[in-house]
């Protein structure tokens, strides 16, 4: 998902105080920040939030590369609207993170030098107009599955986040359905279009559940916590069965000719996704790695002078009407 | 690092004769552009009529361990709440 | 020249100047020096996008000719353009960016406020709801101006250079000619001449708090706002803006 893989944290903690920890989680109750908490349920959160923000900010700019191409003028603001959305969702995950003791720079300097990961997704290009009708059906769909489970999570602050960024996101997916659904009933080109983006998509938006956790501690230790709420391979069938009527509803081809309904499971069967081609782009070889971490490196190193400059006016500001007093 | 814009705390009021309420946080040099930065961050589809921000750092909050005396006292204290008294339904509205 | 087409042209000049000027600060999107600026900038392009919505659908209705906003974006040539030269100049650094919106803004904000007593209703409506939304854009320009000209000494430095780079860009705004001529008789337009004064001392009184000085110095290019000479970025900036609707003629997007 938008946090994909995170590992939890080891944790050597006091048995008496964990055990209490989970009793509390156990009975629903939420986390704050100043409550105390397990070192490893620290650590593994601000890992799991700050990957998620992270994900929001680099998922600007694929969508962002359409933005000054946009076929008309409505489409143009309710893309530019929906990737500012990515903006203060990011933010919004950023301000959670930050209750841990961690700073917005701190995490943003992670992702710039790659100590910190985002979706392995974003690192797929956008190459076409119907892409942007995908990315918001297929991916925001994707991430959909895994964050409405997560408005539940026990870490207080993250689950208000959650709740904020799910009431905004079903406007992403629906723009995106309603943008590929204009084109599957256009014109022969326009159909191509579709066509080409939803194959091309349909796996690395598989891949964005991670790969299949069945056989993973860590992903027990988060369970237990309510960090994650179900198992990728859960909410990847979710996707799945909720998906393929709506590619056929569009009139478009499967992009897996292997899907096939299976009334005995009562799911869709599907073609796992190619995990070494998953496992390349999380080490950085996707198409678009270097591109997306070039890009926020360079808006991050040419806005210092900004930030610093807006910074030492308020200061000075400050200090003058301190001498005014 | 030690150029980071302080962290600020938003509160909005969402309509007229509403209490203002903790929205979530942001990032601004100073509290002017705090309240610039949040009517474009926390307002975009209409939120609000009314915005307060206070930087993080001064908000005072009391201690997860004082839960105890803190909130509990209350909790024994049933009188202050109205359903605590039987009215009969002849005497109507109260 | 009839009314009817100098009221046209004046609906191109509005409209178009909020089309370029928004396309331009759109480009900002996912790149800005911190997420809340990010945030704040797109919101500043979508009015913008809206206002031009309002401005060259009303221009289609005036031209009747059955062209909607979007065929008059989309499917002119550079020529045809009318916005002033100031809004397709490229962004820049963030300084120069936010200088353009400021001198863009406190002209905007003086035009919708006079537009708001249009003899024609429909003008009047636009600048009504547009005046809201340019009177915050003001706000926030004229605040980042004077907190990175008056901030670090590399911030000051950028800033005066963006003042210097586009002074002579903001004559363009005030000079009249036939069109306007026929918009103040008919009391649908200022004169632009008339609203430099008003210009001049906000400007004045802005800048001077950003401890940046006004070259000094008249000289203005000009050749946006009556089509006869845009500057090479508009052709390049329509390229990617109308390329859609030029190679698929006829799609519904």
């Amino acid at each position: 998902m938008y946090a994909q893989m995170v590992q939890s944290e080891a944790t050597q903690d006091d048995p008496e105080k964990l055990a209490a920890f989970q009793a509390r989680i156990d009975a629903g109750e939420k986390i704050e920040p100043k409550d105390w908490m397990p070192e490893g349920y620290r650590k593994t959160l601000i890992r799991q939030i700050g990957q998620h923000a992270h994900s929001e900010i680099v998922g600007q700019l694929p969508e962002g590369n359409w933005i000054t191409r946009a076929p008309t003028l409505e489409r143009k603001a309710i893309l530019l609207a929906k990737v500012q959305d990515e903006a203060g969702h990011g933010l919004y995950l950023y301000c959670a993170a930050e209750t841990m003791g961690v700073s917005r720079d701190e995490l943003t300097e992670m992702l710039l030098d790659g100590r910190m990961k985002y979706s392995s997704i974003f690192n797929y290009p956008t190459l076409n107009w119907a892409d942007i009708g995908a990315v918001g059906w297929l991916v925001d769909g994707a991430a959909i599955m895994n964050q409405v489970p997560l408005q539940r999570t026990s870490f207080g602050p993250y689950s208000r986040a959650m709740i904020r960024i799910c009431k905004e996101e079903s406007f992403h997916a629906r723009q995106g359905f309603d943008a590929i659904r204009k084109m599957a009933e256009g014109t022969s080109a326009q159909k191509k279009m579709a066509q080409d983006a939803v194959n091309r998509l349909w796996f690395p938006a598989l891949m964005m559940f991670g790969p299949s956790d069945k056989d993973s501690v860590h992903s027990a230790q988060s369970m237990a916590w309510k960090i994650k709420i179900n198992t990728n391979d859960e909410l990847r069938q979710k996707f799945v069965d909720q998906t393929v009527p709506q590619i056929e509803f569009l009139g478009l081809d499967l992009p897996d000719p292997t899907i096939k309904w299976n009334e005995e499971r009562g799911h869709y069967d599907y073609s796992d996704p190619d995990w070494s081609e998953f496992f390349e782009v999380i080490k950085g070889n996707g198409p678009c790695n270097v591109d997306r971490l070039a890009a926020r490196n360079k808006a991050w190193d040419d806005g210092a002078w900004v930030r610093d400059g807006l910074l030492a006016h308020s200061r000075k500001k400050a200090a003058r009407q301190h001498a005014a007093e | 690092m030690k150029n980071e814009w302080p962290l600020w705390e938003i509160f909005i009021r969402g309509q007229h004769g509403m209490s203002h309420r903790h929205v979530g946080s942001l990032h601004a040099p100073d509290a002017e552009m705090a309240i610039k930065n949040a009517r474009d961050v926390y307002t975009r589809r209409n939120e609000g009529v009314s915005i307060w921000v206070v930087e993080a750092n001064h908000i005072a909050a009391s201690s997860p361990s004082d839960k105890g005396p803190l909130y509990e006292p209350s909790e024994s204290k049933v009188y202050r709440h109205p359903t605590f008294f039987d009215i009969p339904e002849e005497v109507g509205a109260m | 020249m009839t009314r009817e087409d100098a009221f046209f042209q004046f609906l191109l000049r509005m409209g178009d100047n909020t089309l370029i000027l928004g396309h331009r600060v759109s480009e900002w999107c996912g790149h800005a020096p911190v997420l809340e600026e990010d945030i704040a900038l797109a919101n500043t392009a979508l009015d913008l996008i809206g206002q031009t919505q309002m401005w060259l659908g009303l221009a289609g209705e005036v031209q009747g000719e059955g062209r909607t906003a979007d065929d008059l974006a989309f499917l002119r040539d550079a020529w045809d353009f009318r916005n002033v030269l100031l809004c397709e100049v490229p962004n820049g650094d963030f300084g120069r960016t936010l200088m353009r919106q400021f001198l863009f803004d406190a002209w905007h904000s003086i035009q919708l406020g006079r537009l708001m007593k249009s003899s024609d209703e429909r003008v009047a409506a636009i600048a009504e709801k547009a005046s809201k939304e340019v009177a915050y854009h003001l706000e926030r320009s004229a605040d980042t101006v004077v907190g990175l000209g008056d901030g670090t000494e590399e911030s000051h430095r950028r800033m005066q250079e963006a003042l210097d780079y586009l002074w002579p860009y903001v004559g363009e705004m005030f000079q009249s000619d036939d069109v306007d001529a026929e918009m103040v008789k008919a009391g649908i337009a200022p004169d632009p001449a008339s609203l430099r004064e008003e210009y001049d001392v906000l400007v004045s009184r802005i800048l001077g708090d950003a401890t940046l000085i006004i070259p000094d110095s008249s000289f203005a290019h000009k050749g946006g706002r009556t089509g006869a000479m845009h500057t090479e970025h508009l052709g390049h900036l329509l390229t990617q803006m109308q390329w859609l609707q030029r190679v698929y003629p006829g799609a519904k997007w």
